[in-house]
């Protein structure tokens, strides 16, 4: 019997933990008090930590929880987007709360801890089963860094990758575009963050690291000064982009959507952009 | 003793209790208001059976790394324990050191050892020196296990009984003969079972090596949920585990029972 209490007592967390759906109820209305809110009067949002440039900036202020930035900064690419549709939704910067959200966690069954989740998170439609994705609000490509004066620091072609050991962080689109387009000969390392991605690179564990692209300028500008990007993987039919995470069904996601179209119209995320990322001009495609 | 009819009442009580358990316990699961969302991304058939393969294969890794940081474990250990049950004032320095040792690495999280080896060692940029991530992830292994190991041949050795060992010296063995034909072959054999257990736990911990970036069966699982955000991946991996450890416990159940069994038959009736 006592074998069968140690059988049972996990099943029985797991049952009490399973609480809680999605969906919830559907409302048209984008009117600020009729949003569906996790927190009332709050709109709250979700980002990994550390908070990495130049998705986020600002350094971080005396007594923050984040590493690296604070999202609350208004700094950095995605931060100042994040404060751009909280502010076309009707919420001033004071009723925006942020919340650490770890990428697994955004994903993970159950109500979602935020309203939205924004952290390079890329559109796929396998992963749209689970979760509600917002449009677009950054097209990525994908960006091959190497150390300077290496042996792969003079190729030129996918092909001509094959021969080398690749490195790159779990849960990335990254990742696929090693597997699926560059096709090494030998397995990818997969680390479980990027910075770590990068201390191979560093200390020439791996040949080249696969990030997007604005991440390979900081990488290479910041992390390994001795590194370059070797250039751009070729888009994919249909592109890449970045959407925010909402809860599947949410009725959020429609006036999250309708944010940002009128941000791109008034051309205001084209400007955040200007400010945040660096030129993407001057990478060569990688044919 | 008990009478027939006693015991078939117990048989019932206990699959009686069982199904009460068991059918609550499902019930209650399969009516929370989360399962269908749990179904959807924990149990995916087609999930299962699409990431299978891959896993299956990065499986073979952690097989690899079982088998060779045993190898290393099973020698190093014994080699261990007898140093620190080496007698005499003149060894007390290699006493101290073993005990250290073991202290050191059964009290670090294995994790954070694979980590700092890993990524600390290759980074030393010294010629000669490995950089396969795989190769560090079985040096940090068989560090730990060894710790945790050489402490289960200790236990065996000192459940000797010392007679034993004094008989062998009246008997004009070294210490050393005595040691290896008298006290050894008992201890091992009296160990055998824990020593099984640490293995089924050095198992499941080859998963660990994954944080250094190589693709075992845990990484693989991580990068199939990330694409699709789905969790299922996670089931084949410990279906794959299960498959390896169940044989290894019965195994070992086997080997105490007839254990037991040599033991009662020398015992008067």
């Amino acid at each position: 019997m006592r074998r069968l209490i140690a059988l049972a007592l996990p099943l029985c967390a797991l049952a009490l933990t399973v609480t809680g759906t999605g969906g919830g109820a559907v409302s048209a209305s984008c009117a600020k008090a009729d949003l569906p809110l996790v927190n009332d009067g709050k709109l709250t949002i979700g980002t990994d930590n550390p908070a990495y440039p130049p998705w986020y900036g600002g350094g971080t202020p005396k007594g923050s929880k984040w590493k690296i930035n604070d999202p609350s900064t208004g700094k950095g690419f995605e931060s100042a987007v994040a404060y751009a549709v909280a502010k076309q939704l009707g919420f001033p910067r004071a009723q925006v709360e942020w919340t650490y959200v770890p990428f697994a966690k955004s994903y993970a069954p159950g109500k979602k801890s935020f309203d939205f989740d924004i952290n390079q998170i890329s559109y796929s439609p396998q992963r749209a089963k689970v979760v509600d994705f917002s449009n677009s609000y950054y097209d990525v490509s994908q960006a091959v860094v190497v150390l300077k004066g290496s042996k792969i620091a003079s190729v030129r072609s996918v092909a001509g990758l094959k021969g080398y050991t690749f490195g790159v962080q779990i849960g990335t689109t990254s990742y696929q575009a090693i597997v699926g387009d560059i096709k090494p000969s030998s397995k990818p390392r997969v680390y479980d963050t990027n910075d770590k991605a990068v201390f191979a690179l560093k200390s020439k564990q791996i040949d080249a690291l696969v990030v997007d692209l604005p991440t390979a300028f900081y990488v290479s500008a910041v992390q390994i000064p001795n590194a370059k990007i070797l250039g751009q993987l070729p888009a994919k039919p249909g592109g890449e982009h970045f959407g925010m995470v909402l809860q599947k069904g949410s009725p959020l996601t429609g006036c999250v959507n309708k944010a940002l179209a009128a941000l791109k119209a008034k051309g205001t995320l084209k400007k955040i952009q200007a400010t945040w990322l660096s030129k993407v001009v001057g990478v060569p495609v990688l044919k | 003793m008990r009478s027939l009819s006693e015991g078939r009442r117990g048989v019932v009580v206990a699959l009686l209790s069982t199904a009460v358990v068991f059918t609550g316990l499902g019930f209650a699961i399969v009516n929370a208001p989360g399962w269908p969302e749990i179904r959807r991304q924990f149990f995916d058939r087609h999930e299962f059976t699409s990431t299978f393969p891959d896993i299956a294969s990065a499986f073979l890794l952690n097989v690899k790394i079982f088998c060779i940081s045993e190898a290393f474990i099973l020698v190093l250990a014994l080699l261990l324990a007898v140093v620190r049950s080496l007698p005499g004032p003149v060894f007390f320095p290699l006493r101290v050191l073993a005990i250290v040792y073991a202290d050191f690495f059964r009290g670090v999280p294995t994790i954070l050892v694979i980590t700092m080896l890993g990524f600390g060692a290759p980074a030393l940029a010294l010629k000669g020196v490995p950089t396969s991530t795989t190769f560090w992830g079985i040096v940090a292994l068989v560090l730990v296990y060894t710790a945790y190991v050489s402490e289960v041949y200790r236990a065996g050795i000192e459940s000797v009984h010392p007679s034993q060992a004094a008989a062998a010296r009246s008997l004009g063995l070294s210490h050393g003969q005595s040691l290896r034909y008298v006290v050894l072959p008992q201890a091992v054999r009296r160990v055998i079972p824990p020593l099984l257990n640490d293995f089924i736990g050095l198992q499941k911990d080859t998963a660990l090596v994954g944080v250094l970036g190589s693709i075992e069966a845990f990484k693989q699982t991580q990068i199939d949920q990330a694409a699709t955000f789905n969790f299922t991946s996670g089931l084949a991996a410990a279906v794959l585990f299960v498959a390896v450890t169940i044989p290894l416990a019965r195994f070992t159940d086997w080997l105490v029972a007839r254990d037991r069994r040599r033991q009662l038959a020398g015992a008067p009736a």
